[in-house]
């Protein structure tokens, strides 16, 4: 889901360029091309591992998709991240900060797994803050009720596993191992939005009211998430041939309808699509078109909350730049208080 | 040669879950001296766990085998993990990079 | 709500009152935090401070016997029926030109957010072994839990105190703020409250003035290794736990409070 943005073309500072790996072509002499090892490697479905030769475009691509899905996760703090003064009980409460740590915590996983290919923390924070570099536009959209946060939880959590379970099968080995970890993770969290939701829809009409209302703001958001139909997204073959993208975007988006339509009827919600039906011929629920021109409009920054959400982030680092120096001062005072004590 | 640094250094973690098992390699994090990487080591990749060991490595200080692919010209002493911009110090005169 | 004179109950929701009140304070900077491994770990001092709030309210709502639950006593009671310490309401603000508001995100700081947890954490490291030895069995398991959580409070904001007093000229000022802003509100711990000496008499909790020796030995020492000077902690004596707040409390609460009260009787 994190990727959708894979296929926009992107301006800005190319974050590896002072990591560009430099090991020589090989011919015949200790054995494969690197190149060829490479391509061995791929259509193996092996692992490629940080020390390995990788193509710069290879590189490249990972560092955009890795840092974007980690950006998404920070960002993806903010809309629930409202909700945890409000909750209505102190077990919701709780579970919603877990939750939204979880979401920190996956950030700092994707934030690792990235700076392997030779970018840092800091030069993607740069990038995002600069508005540069993109993250998921889900969360360019506001949480105007608690029943919000359960919607979250069921359909966009929802449709980020659909995205990541294939990830975990990635063929980078450090991304690949940070999805299996973030997977295990995930499931709890479109549980707990769920069961949050069934527990409103048995409840009070108010609150049934609120469900329905929040499921009518979402569905079609959540639907864009798995990104440009494929027909209009050109990187997808590449992405493929590199098992870095598994399944295309109109394949997840049709499983993550198929898998939800279900769902919704359990919950007692009406999915705001009058063209949604169950097509027996192709054994898949048929469903309305989505309005493309609404997601490239807050995709390129003018959506409800771009502007919230971005400049809650850039206030939060600067804020902190003097905590951070202060922790590198004291470091750095103790380092030579260390080293003046073994002289 | 001094680095022109601002970041926090970057750590690796391994963590043992369970008494009889080995350290595995988790990922990593920023923080500027082991104390401080050992408590968020327990806070980001353990939050879930009791009773777990952690060992928390300066990124930097970790030599690895050269990859079977590498020429033998190529460093003999060893490589690093992986090239991350704070492993490898700037003049101060080169600026940002 | 009538409550036995003879009972431990309101010292019970003192003890609930501070670790959702501050543990609400906390939970303010996810996703605000100067470090994304800083957010994490403030979230899991609010999970732990949330969790031992919901385990005494339970305990309250047992004794209580009255159809009482934690959600009752966390969400349906008004500002002047809880007894969390005033240093525990107040916004994330270096002087008493705080906003009054229940969340504030342009006012934060971080100093302000590590002094009052180390002052507390500090407090509560001496309090939460004592309480093992409560006549009150189930207070006294939670104490066991709650003892080995704030030792992780009180590392985590020591060892912040110390960075920020002994970092930059900077960080040494603003930390040094806080702590004169902060220091006159812990006066409040050491008279003890009718609660308290209710739970004194019944064995159920300690004489808490006891405790201030070693509670200053503990500051002192952080203070000196922090380079910070130990500011005077004269000034109006709050009465939080004597029910009587601050103008912020209202606010936390009100914030705090409204869904739930939006919809009283609704299960979530």
């Amino acid at each position: 889901m994190y990727t959708q943005s894979m296929d926009i073309p992107e301006a800005g500072a190319d974050p590896v360029a002072a990591s560009r790996s430099h090991t020589p072509m090989l011919e015949g002499n200790a054995g494969l091309a690197p190149q060829t090892r490479f391509d061995a490697v791929i259509d193996a479905d092996g692992k490629i591992e940080p020390q390995d030769w990788m193509p710069d475009a290879y590189r490249k691509t990972l560092v955009r998709q890795i840092s974007q899905h980690a950006h998404s996760e920070i960002i993806g703090m903010q809309p629930e991240g409202n909700w945890i003064s409000r909750a209505p009980s102190l077990k919701r409460k709780a579970i919603l900060i877990a939750k939204v740590q979880d979401e920190g915590g996956h950030g700092l996983y994707l934030y690792s797994a990235a700076e392997t290919l030779g970018t840092s923390r800091d030069q993607m924070l740069d990038a995002l803050h600069a508005g540069k570099a993109k993250y998921s536009s889900i969360f360019n959209y506001p949480t105007l009720t608690w029943a919000d946060v359960g919607v979250i939880g069921w359909l966009v959590d929802g449709a980020a596993i659909m995205n990541q379970i294939p990830l975990c099968r990635c063929t980078y080995g450090p991304y690949a191992r940070a999805m299996i970890r973030i997977c295990k993770e995930e499931s709890f969290h479109q549980r707990q939005g769920y069961e949050n939701l069934l527990t409103m829809m048995r409840g009070t009409a108010a609150q049934q009211t609120m469900v329905q209302d929040a499921v009518n703001r979402w569905w079609w958001p959540v639907l864009a998430m798995f990104g440009p139909p494929d027909a209009d997204s050109p990187n997808t073959a590449q992405a493929t041939r590199w098992g870095i993208k598994r399944i295309s975007n109109d394949g997840l988006r049709q499983r993550f309808v198929d898998a939800t339509v279900p769902q919704a009827k359990v919950l007692g919600v009406t999915l705001p699509d009058p063209d949604l039906k169950w097509n027996d011929a192709t054994q898949q629920h048929d469903y309305g078109a989505i309005d493309w021109n609404e997601f490239w409009t807050t995709v390129n920054g003018n959506g409800p909350c771009n502007k919230e959400r971005l400049n809650t982030r850039v206030k939060a680092h600067n804020d902190g730049q003097w905590v951070r120096d202060a922790a590198l001062a004291y470091a750095a005072k103790q380092k030579a208080r260390a080293m003046k004590e073994a002289a | 040669m001094t680095t022109a640094q601002t970041e926090w250094p970057l750590w690796e973690v391994f963590v043992r879950s369970k008494q009889g098992l080995e350290h595995k390699h988790c990922g990593s994090l920023h923080a500027v001296d082991a104390a401080q990487a050992l408590q968020m080591a327990r806070d980001v990749y353990t939050r879930r766990q009791e009773g777990v060991s952690i060992w928390v490595v300066p990124s930097s200080a970790i030599t690895a085998s050269a990859p079977d692919t590498k020429a033998e010209f190529f460093d003999p002493a060893g490589d690093k993990i992986y090239r991350h911009p704070t492993f490898y110090t700037i003049p101060d005169e080169v600026g940002h990079m | 709500m009538g409550v036995a004179a003879n009972s431990q109950v309101n010292y019970l929701l003192h003890l609930a009152d501070n670790a959702l009140i501050l543990g609400q304070r906390d939970a303010e900077w996810c996703g605000h935090g100067p470090v994304l491994e800083e957010d994490i770990a403030m979230a899991n001092i609010s999970l732990d401070l949330i969790g031992q709030a919901r385990l005494l309210y339970q305990h309250v709502a047992d004794l209580q016997a009255d159809g009482a639950t934690e959600d009752s006593l966390a969400y349906f009671r008004d500002p002047d029926e809880f007894r969390n310490y005033t240093l525990l309401e107040l916004p994330h603000f270096p002087s008493a030109t705080g906003p009054l508001a229940g969340t504030a995100s342009a006012e934060r700081d971080y100093a302000t957010a590590i002094v009052r947890n180390f002052l507390y954490s500090a407090l509560m490291q001496l309090l939460w072994p004592a309480l093992e030895q409560s006549t009150d069995a189930q207070l006294a398991a939670i104490a066991a839990r709650a003892a080995k959580e704030v030792r992780y409070h009180l590392r985590h904001s020591r060892d912040w105190l110390v960075r920020m007093g002994d970092g930059t000229d900077e960080s040494h000022q603003r930390v040094q703020s806080a702590l004169n802003h902060l220091m006159p509100y812990t006066q409040e711990f050491w008279t003890p409250s009718e609660a308290e000496l209710e739970a004194l008499r019944l064995g159920v909790g300690p004489d808490v003035a006891s405790l201030r020796p070693q509670w200053d030995d503990l500051v002192n020492e952080a203070l000196t290794e922090a380079t910070l000077k130990r500011p005077s902690d004269i000034g109006y004596i709050t009465q939080g736990k004597n029910r009587q707040h601050s103008e912020h409390l209202g606010y936390v609460l009100g914030d705090m409070q409204v869904l739930a009260r939006q919809h009283p009787g609704a299960q979530w």
